[in-house]
């Protein structure tokens, strides 16, 4: 497959949030603000990569030679979590800067199902390692494009008279089905 | 929360409606909204939840005094994730084509925050009956609200309910309700009426 | 209070509101005329039902939320005959009531009403019904005096230019025939009711792009539905960016998109989408493109 296709479709086509449902806590969690949103698409995209690459190495190093492929979910969630930890660690000395505007974040990203989601999907699809990091990373970017996109909306009607019931996780949910319908004018692109 | 006698029948109770995790907390949306295509996908998926959720609500809150505070959330997501590769193992066996329609979504129960969520806010604190109590009331409030939104979805997206057609054949159905935009949308607005339902029943309560 | 807002930032009144949209409905006169000449009664139909359920919907959710009942300001039959002459002309009845009542309730009301919508409520209703009903969606068009023709979808048809600017070929209602939208446009402009940049960048781009990737700029502009999507969707004050920088940006990527979707997307036609798409990104241009006029990012704010 086309690498370029490839990674716009995990962008657009195939967006985690609005095709694949993965990351849908964030995605509401955190969208109220543009510049938080922006930091946590940031981290998520960060994390992913790097799960990306320890998840394939793990299952394809240690997991199918030893035939432990049921302990699949189990040792990617600990390659997740102590991938957070110590990146949360080697932030915290050698970027202060970048941990500081990460940091409440990242430990919520071990629980975040976009990051085991995409570790998941890599051995489901048979993606080899290339394809694995770049899935991981393009379908971040995805990911930060949406809830960039929806903190930007929800920032605008911040003042709007939206009816009592409706308020908060409610109309974030229209907003995202709304927004769902728009993308899919993506479908079939690659 | 102290560790006193709580009436276990007000638990489960609290977890299928005061608490109802899907409705009330909003917790667990990934799942809600990737597997609710159908009836029976809601279901499977409420129940396999329901599992992994009384399992490790009784295996953590059995363990509670001996897990260090320090490791307790590592600690606790491997003891869920025991529960979920069991499901994951059953269900392939046993039923292959829920198991294939649920997909990766099986795995991620893992990281459902409905789970870890009860694990750190009521089975770490609370003795073994009460947190299986807690378990089934939260996992029942789970399956009741999946199947729900399965049932809308299918019916309008479909003409069906867990597979049976109820709106005859000159209904058009709504494609929109299957697709990932309808789980959005149909969860919002449901999302939206409970509330407009609570808020009337507190307005007349006064 | 109701939020019309114009690219400088003030404020207008709801008289105001009330004849801007009478402007819009004057303006798009001359497309449901050219719509019921080439597509027949079923087209007044469509029209007449969208228009009236939108209406409706309007006024039984206002009832209903005990809100002050507003559908003179013409807001509601703006949307719900937008909607009617974006869809085919030989749409069931019930299939356009839904949309009309979805894009007053679900992508207007619910988000508080006129001013506080950030999708146009036609275009997202259309995007709905295209993707719940495609079959009626993508048949619907042969009908008044296409009934002969078959299985052309809008942007194949290999009609004369005259042909496609008179609108005698199969499309959806409204956007068929392009002088009948100029005129509408031409109106808009006296009026004062738009400015022209966002439709005429609109265009310029697709043309531009559709140019660079091997299509005649001819026939980006007299098929499909961009004519219309520029002069009467983009151009909603609601749901494009506030400031003149911003609204460049907007309108060169809707263009861009909608040439995008036509070369390589599933669907025949792009400029629903594209122009969501934009509505989507419009806060984020509001906030992120430099502003080189003298309004400021938190206008609207400051105008309640």
């Amino acid at each position: 497959m086309n690498i370029f296709l490839f990674m716009i479709s995990c962008i657009l086509t195939n967006n985690f949030i609005f095709s694949k449902f993965l990351g849908c806590c964030p995605f509401l969690g955190v969208s109220s603000k543009v510049e938080t949103a922006a930091s946590m698409g940031l981290a998520v995209t960060f994390v992913m990569t790097i799960a990306s690459l320890f998840a394939y190495a793990v299952n394809t190093w240690v997991l199918v030679p030893l035939h432990l492929e049921y302990m699949q979910t189990i040792a990617f969630i600990l390659v997740i979590a102590s991938l957070v930890q110590f990146v949360e660690m080697f932030l915290k000395k050698s970027m202060p800067a970048l941990y500081s505007a990460l940091g409440i974040y990242l430990p919520l990203i071990t629980t975040n199902c976009a990051v085991l989601g995409v570790a998941t999907l890599n051995v489901k699809e048979g993606y080899n390692m290339l394809f694995s990091v770049l899935n991981g990373t393009f379908s971040a970017l995805g990911f930060l494009l949406a809830i960039v996109l929806m903190a930007g909306v929800r920032e605008r009607l911040e003042s709007s008279k939206i009816p009592k019931c409706m308020k908060g996780f409610p109309i974030s949910l229209v907003i995202a089905g709304l927004m769902a319908v728009a993308f899919m004018g993506f479908n079939g692109m690659v | 929360m102290s560790e006193k006698r709580q009436n276990l029948g007000k638990v489960v109770f609290n977890g299928i409606l005061t608490e109802n995790p899907t409705f009330r907390l909003v917790l667990g949306t990934c799942p809600t909204l990737a597997v609710t295509t159908s009836a029976i996908n809601g279901l499977g998926m409420g129940a396999a939840a329901t599992f992994v959720l009384l399992g490790s609500n009784v295996v953590i809150s059995a363990l509670r005094k001996f897990i260090p505070d320090k490791v307790r959330i590592p600690s606790f997501i491997v003891i869920i994730c025991m529960f979920v590769t069991m499901v994951q193992l059953l269900m392939q066996a046993y039923l292959p084509s829920l198991y294939e329609s649920l997909g990766i979504f099986l795995p991620l129960i893992v990281v459902n925050c409905i789970i870890l969520g009860r694990a750190e806010a009521f089975a770490s604190k609370n003795p073994v009956a009460a947190s299986a109590a807690d378990g089934l009331g939260m996992g029942i409030g789970f399956t009741l609200a999946l199947t729900l939104m399965g049932c809308i979805r299918e019916l309008l997206g479909n003409g069906t309910v867990f597979g049976a057609s109820l709106l005859g054949t000159s209904y058009q159905p709504m494609l929109l309700m299957i697709l990932p935009a309808g789980g959005f949308l149909v969860y919002g607005l449901m999302l939206g009426i409970i509330n407009a339902l609570s808020n009337r029943g507190k307005e007349d309560a006064k | 209070m109701s939020l019309i807002l114009s690219p400088a930032p003030h404020i207008r009144t709801k008289d105001d509101t009330q004849r801007l949209m009478l402007n819009v409905l004057i303006a798009l006169v001359p497309c449901v005329i050219a719509g019921i000449w080439y597509f027949g009664w079923q087209a007044a139909l469509v029209l007449a039902v969208s228009t009236a359920s939108a209406v409706l919907a309007e006024f039984v959710w206002q009832k209903l939320t005990h809100k002050k009942v507003r559908i003179f300001d013409l807001s509601a039959a703006v949307t719900g005959l937008l909607l009617g002459l974006v869809i085919p002309p030989a749409s069931p009845w019930w299939m356009v009531m839904i949309g009309a009542f979805f894009a007053i309730i679900v992508v207007k009301q619910l988000f508080g009403g006129i001013g506080d919508n950030f999708l146009n409520p036609a275009l997202t209703a259309r995007a709905v019904l295209l993707a719940s009903w495609p079959a009626f969606m993508t048949a619907g068009y042969n009908v008044g005096r296409f009934d002969a023709v078959t299985g052309a979808t809008p942007l194949l048809s290999s009609a004369s230019t005259m042909d496609l600017l008179l609108g005698n070929v199969t499309g959806a209602i409204g956007e068929t025939c392009k002088i009948a939208i100029l005129i509408g446009f031409i109106w808009l402009l006296v009026t004062g009711t738009i400015r022209w940049h966002i439709p005429v960048i609109t265009v310029a781009s697709a043309c531009l792009l559709g140019w660079l990737l091997g299509t005649d700029p001819l026939t980006t502009v007299l098929t499909g539905g961009l004519l219309f999507g520029a002069v009467f969707m983009a151009t909603d004050y609601v749901t494009s960016p506030m400031r003149l920088p911003a609204q460049i940006i907007y309108s060169i990527g809707i263009g861009v998109i909608i040439v995008l979707i036509r070369k390589f997307g599933s669907y025949p036609e792009g400029v629903t989408y594209a122009i969501l798409l934009m509505n989507i990104a419009a806060p984020l241009l509001d906030r992120v493109v430099p502003q080189r006029l003298y309004g400021h990012a938190k206008a609207k704010k400051e105008a309640k």
